[in-house]
């Protein structure tokens, strides 16, 4: 790796002085997983690295039911899956978040270097996204919120600017009688990339007999983890059927823009994102009538 | 460009300190400046587990981490493992069930199952060959090294009932 210097600041008021001089190209480093890879291949080669595991803003996770959830940007995937109330109240952030890499890349990686990284197999991203996450992003200028929906713009690219810092991840309280639910499909059962995968939520109406509200995401499928707000949409006044999840599915596989690459043909990923998202809606819906989930 | 820093940090219990350059990975500064070599450098890309360590009682790939970030900290490498009173129950237990051939994968396979066995006393084999997916091993096809955890579980186990009685 190339030479640089580390500095680790105690605030996101120090994080940002840092990572806005114009003078030396620096850049924020939690777990290294990717980024310390993409350094080692030449990809990136920063003049310093910010160390923002010291930053309280980045290292909580907080839990209110009337408020939601606040995760700091450098909690580990570890921390968040073995997190009682984010197990309770999210488990569709956690069957994503758990599958990100082994045991070792768990207890380093972070939930804000996953989306930060903004590969389009994100794993975390549709999850977020399908959970109305909003991302709080500190800069030079102050702070500002962005829909998780809206971050990630390219491959590796974001909305983040020179010198800004994701500092945490807002998820809204859980609706009541609504689940989410994260599948993929990868050749190994661990340590792999999702070939395709769905991210979803739905909220039923208080007899359980409609479905109120719903959205879809997508992973590994366009340059971007995707939104597929008409797929959701569809769903909308639906009962939750068989035939209803079948037709969100299709919607969202007309959606989808895969390539062919060394992981799968564009006709595989478009036939996965059907099976996976009739198959999360299955295990939202399990959820949302307070089920365990079976796939 | 050279820009050392000093860091002090505890390895196998005992204080240590080691001048370092920020991009030196705890991998490098373990084997290259500390001398402790028994962790070993696989893929360097956090795929193949043959650099785990334990830091703070939590496992890492030691490629994973800059030695600049062990400052006051506790890293516990293969090395650590056995003491005076000989091989530690899991070595024992790899050594019974021949869990490796060359051996190039087994410090990390060691100090992964000490991780595994530290949070999960009496693990499934679902739950061993999950925690293990970290850990590629090309000689022995796996069967030896779950059975291997499985012998480590029972030993740990009837050392901690001895203890208590």
């Amino acid at each position: 790796m190339q030479p640089f210097a580390y500095q680790a600041p105690a605030s996101v008021g120090e994080a940002v002085a840092l990572l806005a001089d114009p003078h030396r190209e620096a850049r924020p480093f939690a777990g290294g997983t990717d980024l310390l890879v993409q350094m080692r291949r030449g990809l990136y080669a920063p003049e310093m690295l910010v160390d923002v595991k010291r930053i309280p803003e980045l290292n909580h996770i907080t839990f209110d039911p009337v408020e939601g959830l606040t995760i700091g940007a450098a909690v580990t995937c570890a921390w968040l899956c073995d997190h009682p109330a984010v197990r309770q109240h999210y488990p569709g952030l956690v069957d994503a978040v758990s599958l990100i890499g082994g045991a070792a890349i768990q207890r380093r990686a972070t939930l804000g270097g996953n989306l930060c990284n903004a590969a389009p197999s994100g794993d975390s991203i549709p999850a977020l996204i399908v959970l109305a996450a909003t991302a709080t992003i500190a800069g030079p200028q102050g702070t500002r919120n962005i829909p998780v929906a809206a971050f990630c713009t390219a491959p590796g690219k974001t909305v983040l600017r020179p010198g800004e810092l994701l500092v945490s991840l807002r998820l809204p309280s859980p609706t009541p009688h609504s689940g989410a639910r994260y599948l993929r499909f990868t050749p190994r059962g661990e340590m792999d990339i999702a070939v395709a995968g769905a991210g979803v939520w739905l909220a039923l109406d208080a007899d359980g007999t409609t479905i109120a509200d719903a959205r879809i995401a997508l992973s590994a499928v366009a340059p971007t983890p995707l939104f597929v707000e008409a797929a959701g949409k569809a769903l909308v006044g639906a009962a939750p059927t068989d035939e209803a999840f079948a037709a969100a599915a299709a919607l969202a596989q007309e959606a989808a823009r895969p390539i062919s690459d060394v992981r799968g043909t564009a006709a595989q990923r478009r036939h996965l994102v059907g099976v996976l998202t009739r198959r999360a809606l299955h295990g939202a819906y399990q959820r949302a009538k307070g089920e365990a989930c079976h796939d | 460009m050279t820009n050392k820093t000093l860091v002090s940090a505890t390895i196998n219990g005992e204080a240590v300190e080691f001048l370092c350059e920020p991009q030196q990975s705890l991998l490098e500064c373990l084997r290259d400046i500390l001398g402790l070599t028994g962790t070993k450098e696989g893929c360097n890309d956090g795929n193949c587990g043959a650099c785990s360590v334990l830091l703070d009682g939590q496992l890492v790939n030691s490629c994973l981490v800059l030695g600049v970030e062990i400052q006051g900290r506790n890293v516990t490498t293969v090395e650590g493992l056995a003491d005076w009173r000989g091989l530690h129950p899991i070595q024992q237990a790899f050594l019974e069930a021949d869990g490796f051939q060359c051996g190039f994968c087994t410090p990390g396979i060691l100090i992964a199952t000490k991780a595994l066995l530290d949070r999960e006393p009496h693990p499934s084999e679902t739950q061993i060959r999950a925690w293990l997916s970290g850990n590629l091993c090309r000689c022995t096809g796996y069967d030896k090294i779950v059975r291997a955890v499985q012998i480590a579980a029972d030993h740990l186990s009837s050392v901690a009932d001895s203890s208590i009685h």
